[in-house]
């Protein structure tokens, strides 16, 4: 067996009894206690998560605005200090390298966050497109990464700085954040990836089991629970937010995905698939991402099969569970664009059976 | 981890109780666990045919599907419908009120090729 990463709060997981998985070559916590108390805890007070298997990747030198903006969809020249923004990376065929959030640092310096299993692959990407004056590093061993996130979770934080977390607005972030063992050094955003309130917290690996034991101390009285992966992907599921492997692949646009908000098609730079995402954005795309719902009994999963009712096949199930906050059989699916108006009555097809569903609206959970 | 002494058990981690003529089927307390928590179930109808190894429902939970294979092949006569309001129970109460079927066996029962508790409890170990 390969030999599996671990994070800084592997120990921390052992002691408090997580059930783990491989996780993109992460021996991560798949759940605690149990992925619905977890998620429950998350939508009602907070959940603590460690994040710390994503990728982090410097990008700096003075062509570094210009260097990004000539690989990333979304606009770089509208971010400014203490800004962070939601992009992606794509091939020519407008198919997703991997979906991403990038953070101002300085002039002419960024922080990439990308997914663990894709950031080899990301930062061969950005290698490839290199310009001069761009300096490209792996980070990702100097981080960690927390999330809390809930509606208690900007109480029980604030309870651990002095940073005032109340000016940090939605995708703002503060940089030189101390926190309980943590000396100024912490990066903080109002980010997530839940559908909740909260925040995450990049900081040096060494300080994050002080931090991580902080959160849960100050975080008991409210009733925090540590969240493994089960629970992360519940939640972001509920939220519409998109994996990348399921509502994102190199099969699967960005618009197809309905994240054309992170795309711009009028700015000046040009990027890996513009001319087809422009086009896309312009007239139409001939599937995309839909929710539903099951009307018969069954579970929707990633890799089922849609149909409609004369039996032809007109998409695949990219994610789908039973939503612990509605106990409704929800999914995700790629279909043709014809048969994703609210209501449409389309068939799962779950172990060779027919299951009947309907298209209902997305996000599934807003709080 | 509980293991009752006098059922047996297939390496697909279901248990089998004795009952008469039939048998008494449902997933272990170790395969509750490793599937957490647990939102549906789908079983066969009283009258259907199971056979040896062969999947004959499945269950749920929120993370993942896994099939249930048949210990013993026979006829169903009792299925437990109490699962399909609460499947929480395979959680809750693996060996008593979450059992999904009674069998009545075809020909030799096939309780010699099951393992004991301890034998099953050998095998999970050694999984782990």
């Amino acid at each position: 067996m390969d030999q599996q990463k671990k994070t800084p709060l592997y120990e921390e997981f052992v002691r408090l009894g997580a059930k783990t998985i491989n996780f993109g070559g992460w021996q991560m916590p798949v759940q605690f206690t149990g992925i619905k108390k977890e998620h429950a805890a998350v939508r009602e007070a907070a959940g603590l998560f460690d994040v710390s298997h994503m990728g982090e990747i410097s990008v700096k030198g003075e062509k570094a605005t210009a260097f990004l903006n000539s690989v990333l969809t979304n606009d770089v020249e509208k971010l400014s200090e203490g800004r962070a923004q939601y992009t992606m990376m794509c091939y020519e065929n407008g198919g997703t390298v991997d979906d991403l959030i990038v953070y101002y640092l300085n002039k002419n310096e960024y922080l990439l966050v990308v997914n663990a299993a894709n950031k080899d692959k990301d930062l061969e990407w950005l290698l490839a497109h290199q310009t001069g004056g761009v300096e490209i590093d792996d980070v990702s061993a100097f981080y960690a990464q927390l999330a809390i996130q809930g509606p208690k979770a900007e109480e029980i934080l604030q309870s651990l700085t002095d940073t005032q977390l109340q000016d940090i607005k939605f995708f703002r972030f503060h940089a030189g954040t101390s926190f309980a063992g943590v000396d100024g050094k912490a990066l903080v955003s109002r980010t997530g990836y839940t559908g909740e309130d909260g925040f995450e917290i990049y900081l040096p690996a060494s300080s994050a089991v002080d931090l991580w034991k902080a959160c849960l101390e100050a975080g008991e009285e409210y009733g925090i629970q540590p969240v493994g992966l089960g629970a992360r992907d519940t939640l972001r599921f509920e939220a519409g937010l998109p994996l990348y492997s399921q509502e994102l692949s190199e099969n699967i646009t960005p618009v197809e995905a309905g994240l054309g908000f992170a795309l711009k098609i009028d700015k000046e730079a040009n990027y890996p698939g513009k001319a087809v995402l422009k086009k896309q954005k312009q007239s139409g795309v001939g599937r995309k991402l839909a929710g539903i719902e099951m009307l018969d009994k069954g579970i929707p999963r990633t890799g089922y099969e849609v149909y409609d009712e004369d039996g032809e096949n007109i998409g695949f199930v990219t994610s789908g569970t039973q939503s612990p906050t509605l106990g409704k059989n929800l999914g995700l699916a790629i279909v043709k664009k014809e048969y994703t108006d609210l209501d449409q009555i389309v068939y799962v097809e779950v172990r060779k059976k027919m299951l009947k569903a309907k298209i209902i609206n997305t996000p599934f959970y807003k709080r | 981890m509980e293991l009752p002494k006098e059922f047996r058990y297939s390496k697909e981690h279901e248990w089998v109780k004795e009952e008469g003529d039939n048998l008494r089927i449902g997933i272990t307390e170790f395969a509750q666990s490793e599937l957490g928590d647990v939102v549906f179930a789908e079983l066969p109808e009283v009258g259907d045919e199971v056979e040896v190894d062969e999947p004959f429902g499945s269950v749920e939970s929120v993370k993942t599907v896994s099939e249930l294979y048949a210990p013993v092949s026979g006829k169903v006569v009792e299925v437990n419908d109490e699962l399909e309001d609460s499947p929480e129970l395979v959680n809750e109460s693996p060996y008593d009120k979450a059992w999904m079927i009674v069998v009545e066996p075809s020909g030799k029962s096939g309780l010699d090729d099951l393992m004991s508790a301890d034998e099953y409890e050998a095998m999970i170990s050694e999984d782990e």
